[in-house]
Parts: C-alpha cells; structure tokens; sequence
C-alpha cells in the first residue's frame, strides 16, 4: 500500500518473455502517434479544467501528479501484472472492480478495443487472439497494453512505465489544447513527474511480480474520488472536445 | 475468548481484537451468539428493529493511535441481518512512536443475509498514520449497505496520513476494490484529480441481487459527488465534501435516491 518506498532498482529482472532485449519496442507503444486512439481522451483533464482544477502549469503538475500516483499506478500494476502472463480475463475482471465510474470502464472498453486492433497488427499473437475473441467490446486498456508489451517480447516493468507515462501524457497534451497552455511548460511538467512514475513504475512491477504467487488482489487499486465523479459529469455534457 | 492485550512495550501500541456473530434466533429474529471485544472495542447490544440485531461500537474515540493492532472480524450467518454502529467518530492520532497503527475489518455475510455497516466518521488527525483494511466475503444472495466517511484533518488542521482499502468479493469474484491515500506521503492527494481541496470524502457502497432486475443508471448528485452502478449488482455513491457535515448530507441525498426508485431494493433500506 505503500506509495513512497519503492526504490527504482528493486525490482528484480523481469521474467516475462525476452527479457529486456525488446526495449526499442517500448518506444513504438508508448508513442503517442501510435494508433489506438488516446489522442481522443483527456484524462480527466477537460472536467477538471471546466471546474476550475486545472487553470496553469503548477495546477497541471498536481493534477498529473495525483492521477499518477492512484489510477496510474493501479494501471500500470494491471498492465505489468498482463505482460508477466497472469490471466487477462481475471485482470479485467480486477479492472472492472477498480472502476467504480461507469463512464470511465465504458472508456476502458473503448480504448482497449482500439489498442487490441493496432497490437495485433504490430505484434501478432495468439494471447491478443484470444483476449479479442473474449471480449469483443473490448478489455479494459491496461490489461490490453500488457497483453501488447508481452506480445513484443517487453518485460512487466516496460508496460508499466507505459501505463504511468499514459496516466500523466494525456491530461498534459490535453491541457494544451483546452487552457492554451505554453506546449514548454506542458513538456516540463511531463519532465518534473519522470522521478515519480519510476518509482510508480517499479512499485507496479514489484506489485505483479507478487500478484503471481499471492494473488490479484496485491494489485494496487488506488483510486482518485474527483477522476470517478467528474466522469460522470464529463459524460452527461451535450457537447465535448475529448471522449472521457 | 478475545480480549486487550497491552503491547509489548517495545511497540509501545495496543493490541485487540473484536468478534461479532450474527444469527438466525430461530423466532424470526437475528441473535448476537458472538460479542466479544474489549478496550477500545466496547460492544453494545442495542434493541432489534424487526428481524435486524443491532450492534453499536461505544467509546472509540481516542483509537487508535499510531503504533496500534486492532482487528474486527464479523460473521453475519446465512439468513440474519445486523446492523453495525458507532457512537462517535473514530480518531486517528498519532502514538509516541511515529509506528503506523492498523485497523483490520474482516466481514463475511452469507446467504439471504443481511448486513448494514454505518459507522460514523473516521477522521485523520495530524501527525496520525493509520492504514485501515477491510475485506468483505459476500454470498451471492447476501445484501450490504457500508458507509465510509473520512475527515482529514481535524479542523483547521492538516490531515496526518491514512491509506484505506476496501475489498468487496460477492460470489468468490471481485466486486469492488478501492484504495484511498491521502496525506503526507501520498503524492498529488490534495490535487484536482483526487479531492481538490476538500477535506471529506466518503462512499455509501449498496449490493443487492434485485440490481441485477432492475438496475440502477448513473445519477449526478450535485458537482461533487456522484451515484454509479458497478460492474456487478450494486451501486455506489461517492462524494467529496469541505466538511464532515456537508458529505453526509451528500451521501444521505444517495440513499433516497437509491432506495427511492421502483426496484426491488426499497425495502431493504
């Protein structure tokens, strides 16, 4: 439960498939160019800048650092838990229970169905086959980009880097958009928060590496009340530049 | 059976433990077999409404404080129903020696049993670091309303740390899991994406098999809190609040509106 006493480095080496020997293919996933439709999503961002949460880049970092350290970290820890080949119809089932917002699993859904499709084109794989058969509306997003990384031979701690980074990349490019923000101070922003997503990166990886000898529900399910409630708001808006 | 026991003194913390049981009385009733606890654990039989025992926590005000063990454990047999109180809000303070204090609930109700959790408020002092633990087994026909309500700080007073996990299994399958960090040591709380300046967050979390006939849609609840189906056959409201007064009227606003519908729940409330 600890959020502060995971030090980068103490996680021991991974034992997915490939051990680290695929970390090139961290920057295809973790692009933001890469087909699965994040662009389309905020984050939490376009809610929180309506309510006067986000106003400048100090409000930003805060906001990013909160997100990243609750559902960014539960993210990443579903994500890592995928690529170290627990099963991903018992992660999404976890997910589904660490997604108390309709409007947020809905968007999941969404995302994992965009993502499973632009996988299964970059690295095909029998696991994402049989994810998609399962789930034809789609599996939550983290489990699918832990089922991606695993698919191209990336380690539990390469998803989850991935999934923290996604948790804080998004609102930040957002905010751009939404408060015509200075894209420099955004980036400094992303900048600032990289200490913190190693240490939520590893913590995530050391929570998976557990997860398969104690179980799924040493998962970190951390969860942010203003994310769950101001998503639901976001969805009942008539009109939205971002989907969630 | 269970009883206080003084800690060591090299933790310098108490160590108790409390037990409750539940029934069928066989006239209709719901009986207490179970109800053991001492120390802060000061358990009251109070008068049963229709079939439903009723059992209220007294004078745990000043638990725990850091360094504290203090382990719960309830069993709600198949076909009772119980509801659990407190008198007063729980106080996390802090121990002399910095050590975190640990509140432990373990929760089983079972089959067409009934469980209403309702304790009142749990506030963070300052200086304080209390991780609180529960974890509730429910049968599938089994029904529960918890509410959990946190106050950080005392007021005018920064909140010390406090992590709670909440558990909720129905059937053997995860229904709900959630984790609450807040305080020193958890980065970002007091951002806009978690409580944005607010200082009371809570949850009334309502399972019922009747949800999955007539379920329940997303309802907003004001801007600040919010009524949302789960996966699975229950709803949950949560809210945040500036205060402890104000939450509790937002979540009370989520019972009328989950219990005031046409489904199959009305009752049960």
């Amino acid at each position: 439960m600890d959020t502060d006493t995971c030090a980068p480095g103490a996680v021991e080496p991974p034992d997915g498939p490939g051990p680290s020997a695929a970390r090139a293919a961290l920057l295809v996933l973790a692009d933001g160019r890469f087909p699965a439709g994040g662009h389309a999503h905020s984050g939490g961002a376009e809610a929180a800048v309506k309510a006067g949460r986000i106003r400048d880049a100090a409000t930003l970092e805060a906001f990013c650092r909160g997100r990243l350290h609750t559902t960014g970290l539960t993210a990443a820890g579903l994500a890592a838990a995928a690529t170290a080949g627990l099963d991903p119809l018992d992660l999404d089932d976890a997910a589904d229970a660490r997604t108390p917002s309709p409007a947020l699993r809905a968007a999941a859904r969404r995302l994992g169905r965009q993502l499973t499709r632009a996988a299964r084109a970059a690295w095909p794989s029998p696991e994402l086959d049989a994810l998609a058969a399962a789930r034809p509306r789609g599996a939550h997003q983290p489990v699918v980009l832990g089922l991606a990384a695993r698919a191209a031979g990336l380690a539990p701690l390469d998803a989850a880097y991935a999934a923290g980074y996604e948790a804080v990349s998004g609102p930040a490019t957002a905010a751009v958009r939404l408060l015509s923000l200075d894209p420099f101070d955004a980036t400094a922003v992303l900048a600032g928060l990289a200490p913190a997503l190693d240490r939520v990166a590893h913590e995530a990886a050391e929570a998976a590496r557990r997860a398969a000898f104690e179980g799924l529900d040493v998962l970190p399910a951390v969860s942010a009340p203003l994310l769950d409630i101001a998503a639901e708001q976001h969805a009942a808006w008539p009109v939205r530049l971002f989907a969630s | 059976m269970t009883s206080a026991v003084a800690g060591p003194a090299v933790d310098a913390g108490l160590r108790a433990a409390a037990h409750i049981v539940a029934a069928p009385d066989g006239r209709g009733g719901t009986g207490l077999p179970v109800l053991d606890g001492a120390g802060p654990f000061a358990l009251r039989r109070l008068r049963p409404q229709g079939p439903e025992a009723h059992v209220r926590l007294v004078g745990a005000m000043s638990a725990p404080l850091g360094g504290d063990l203090l382990g719960l454990t309830v069993e709600v047999a198949d076909g009772a129903a119980l509801r659990f109180s407190t008198t007063a809000a729980t106080i996390a303070l802090p121990g002399r020696t910095g050590a975190p204090a640990a509140y432990d609930t373990r929760i089983h109700v079972g089959e067409g049993a009934t469980l209403r959790w309702l304790p009142e408020q749990l506030i963070s002092a300052r200086g304080s670091d209390l991780r609180s633990t529960t974890r509730i087994e429910l049968a599938p026909t089994a029904r529960l309303v918890l509410r959990e309500e946190q106050v950080l700080g005392r007021v005018g007073e920064d909140p010390g740390r406090l992590a709670s996990r909440l558990t909720v299994r129905r059937a053997g399958r995860p229904l709900f899991d959630q984790e609450l960090t807040y305080g020193p040591g958890a980065p970002g709380w007091d951002g806009g994406a978690v409580l944005g300046g607010h200082r009371a967050v809570g949850q009334l979390l309502v399972v019922d098999p009747a949800f999955e006939e007539h379920p329940v849609p997303p309802r907003l609840l004001g801007t600040t809190a919010a009524l949302t189906p789960l996966a699975g056959p229950a709803v949950v409201v949560s809210a945040v609040a500036p205060d402890a007064l104000r939450l509790r009227r937002l979540l009370d606003a989520g019972v009328t509106t989950v219990f005031d519908g046409d489904g199959g729940v009305r009752a049960f409330w």
